[in-house]
């Protein structure tokens, strides 16, 4: 039995392991070994195209993680109130959008947007003042932003609602009883009950979106992402660079799961 | 009080707005407008041309192949999983000191949410040319290929979900009332015996949640193929990305998009029915 479970567990870390070892090949092809150096983390640095990608990455990355916290708190509130059928058509939407496979989302993203811009463009044109350029509409920031936040939102919402379960309905009103307004009870009871689960939510949204590859892949339009980034890279061939910029983008997140998970065990475990 | 009841419905209504009107741009109305292509003409650039047809769906069979290795890989990948999976949960459940309990199980859950891309293409790199084949010829086997084989594809598949699949069994088995086994011990039942009729039923509905939640991920992969299938096995995922960035064909294109999720929804839920049936409807939580 033992021997079993650390095999599993080296299955699932020596791949992990090869990519960080050979990061820091000296030599100049990626599968021999030649002596270690961090010559590959300088390259990958200065590489404009990787800084360009992780800039990109990273402002879709914090725009998704900000939007979706929020708004997944403010329906998760609202859905607790919510009874009858508006309430099952929400359940059924959040359970839609996560079942719903990353690369149909793309695909429909994609589809649905480019025939919205056609249609839209040329009627921003026909209203829009002479002798000013009239904005066009095409795929972006905003259409990668849109397509994550919808899937990272619902997750948000599936975190905090389970918090709001878990929640002492007594502390409510008891702040009620002790005539605190709704502001007040929410500002000072409700949001520090629920706050580790948005932040974890927050924390998820972010790794989810910086590390997404399939739904950017269709409806990022001419900008590049990380992901993007590295699987073209991988295209043209294996190497150590790439192996620099996974081992960063594993670390990186790595960072931002360790803090996720103490920020849910805090408050979600139950005291031993 | 009246007025306070209908304050507090404008209050709902504001705060689940933005996630309205996100689900009605952003799902409600792509999955119509796939809906509207899949039954359109192809236009000379190969997108929407207009009209009605069903040609798309009759042509379906052009990428029989890549449905068929879909609907081979994706149970067989959730079997494997499953296999891998169920004695780490039991152990990390039932066996291993409370001490290193968090620990282990942070360390299963944590290659989930870090890129699958990078750790995919860790295997490229094992697999492949100079990994372990290499390795083999050392010790004899020459010109052993690994990588672009339908085995290099299970084994990125158990790689990349076995996180997903351990988390919900260990947390059935977790909750598992532990004085039913030792009462089957107290009164003889066999080690096997106390497994088969307790521990495996009750642990049921973590096995069926691993096992959707990874078939659902399956039905649309795209990386695990791309990288270690090279071509030779493909699934729906990839014929996608084909007919939508390389030979542009948007309405085919939705026809197979419509058909891969349509094909989803009633293997879930007869599975969901399946579950149900078998009085393992309790919710499991995905976190």
């Amino acid at each position: 039995m033992r021997i079993y479970i650390i095999s599993v567990y080296l299955f699932l870390y020596v791949p992990i392991g090869i990519i960080v070892l050979f990061s820091f090949n000296a030599g100049r092809h990626a599968s021999e070994l030649r002596g270690l150096s961090v010559q590959w983390y300088g390259k990958a640095l200065s590489n404009p195209f990787v800084g360009d990608a992780f800039v990109t990455s990273l402002i879709v990355a914090l725009s998704v993680a900000i939007l979706s916290s929020l708004m997944g708190t403010a329906a998760a509130l609202a859905l607790q109130r919510l009874k009858g059928t508006p309430r099952v058509l929400f359940d059924g939407l959040i359970y839609i959008a996560i079942m719903i496979p990353g690369i149909v989302i793309g695909i429909a993203t994609l589809v649905a947007l480019v025939t919205v811009f056609k249609f839209l463009n040329p009627l921003l044109a026909s209203i829009w003042p002479e002798g000013v350029n009239p904005p066009k509409l095409s795929m972006g920031y905003f259409s990668v932003i849109a397509a994550h936040t919808l899937f990272t939102m619902s997750l948000v919402i599936i975190l905090v609602r389970a918090r709001i379960a878990g929640m002492d309905r007594a502390l409510i009103e008891a702040s009620m009883d002790l005539y605190a307004t709704p502001w007040g009870t929410f500002y000072q009871v409700t949001l520090p009950q629920i706050f580790p689960a948005i932040l974890a939510g927050f924390l998820l949204s972010f790794t989810f979106s910086f590390d997404d590859f399939i739904i950017s892949f269709f409806v990022a339009g001419p900008n590049t992402t990380l992901p993007i980034y590295i699987f073209s890279s991988i295209r043209r061939g294996i190497t150590p660079e790439v192996n620099a910029i996974g081992t960063m983008v594993l670390v990186g997140s790595l960072f931002l799961l360790m803090t996720a998970q103490f920020l849910l065990r805090k408050r979600t475990r139950p005291k031993d | 009080m009246r007025e306070e009841s209908k304050s507090n419905r404008w209050l709902t209504a504001a705060l689940l707005a933005p996630t309205s009107i996100w689900f009605l741009l952003m799902l409600i109305l792509p999955l119509i407008v796939i809906l509207v292509f899949s039954f359109g003409e192809r236009s000379a650039l190969g997108g929407y041309g207009g009209g009605f047809t069903f040609e798309h769906y009759l042509n379906l069979p052009a990428r029989f192949k890549a449905f068929q290795n879909t609907m081979t890989f994706a149970p067989v990948g959730t079997l494997l999983c499953l296999l891998v999976a169920y004695p780490l949960a039991y152990y990390l459940a039932l066996k291993v000191n409370r001490r290193y309990k968090l620990i282990l199980l942070v360390l299963v859950i944590i290659p989930f949410w870090t890129s699958l891309l990078v750790r995919t293409y860790a295997w490229i790199f094992i697999l492949g040319g100079r990994g372990i084949p290499v390795l083999l010829e050392w010790i004899g086997f020459e010109g052993v290929r690994l990588i672009n084989t339908p085995g290099a594809v299970l084994i990125g598949i158990v790689y990349g979900y076995l996180p997903l699949m351990v988390f919900p069994i260990y947390v059935s088995l977790d909750k598992l009332d532990k004085s039913l086994l030792e009462a089957s011990d107290d009164l003889g039942g066999s080690p096997y015996k106390t497994f088969m009729q307790i521990t495996l039923p009750l642990s049921m509905p973590g096995v069926a949640t691993g096992c959707m939640l990874v078939f659902i991920l399956l039905m649309g992969e795209f990386l695990i193929p791309a990288f270690l299938g090279g071509g030779k096995v493909f699934f729906i995922g990839n014929a996608l990305v084909d007919l939508f960035l390389q030979s542009r064909n948007w309405p085919f294109g939705s026809a197979v998009s419509v058909t891969l999720v349509v094909i989803m929804l009633i293997t879930v839920s007869f599975y969901m029915r399946m579950a149900l049936r078998n009085k393992t409807g309790r919710d499991e939580s995905l976190m």
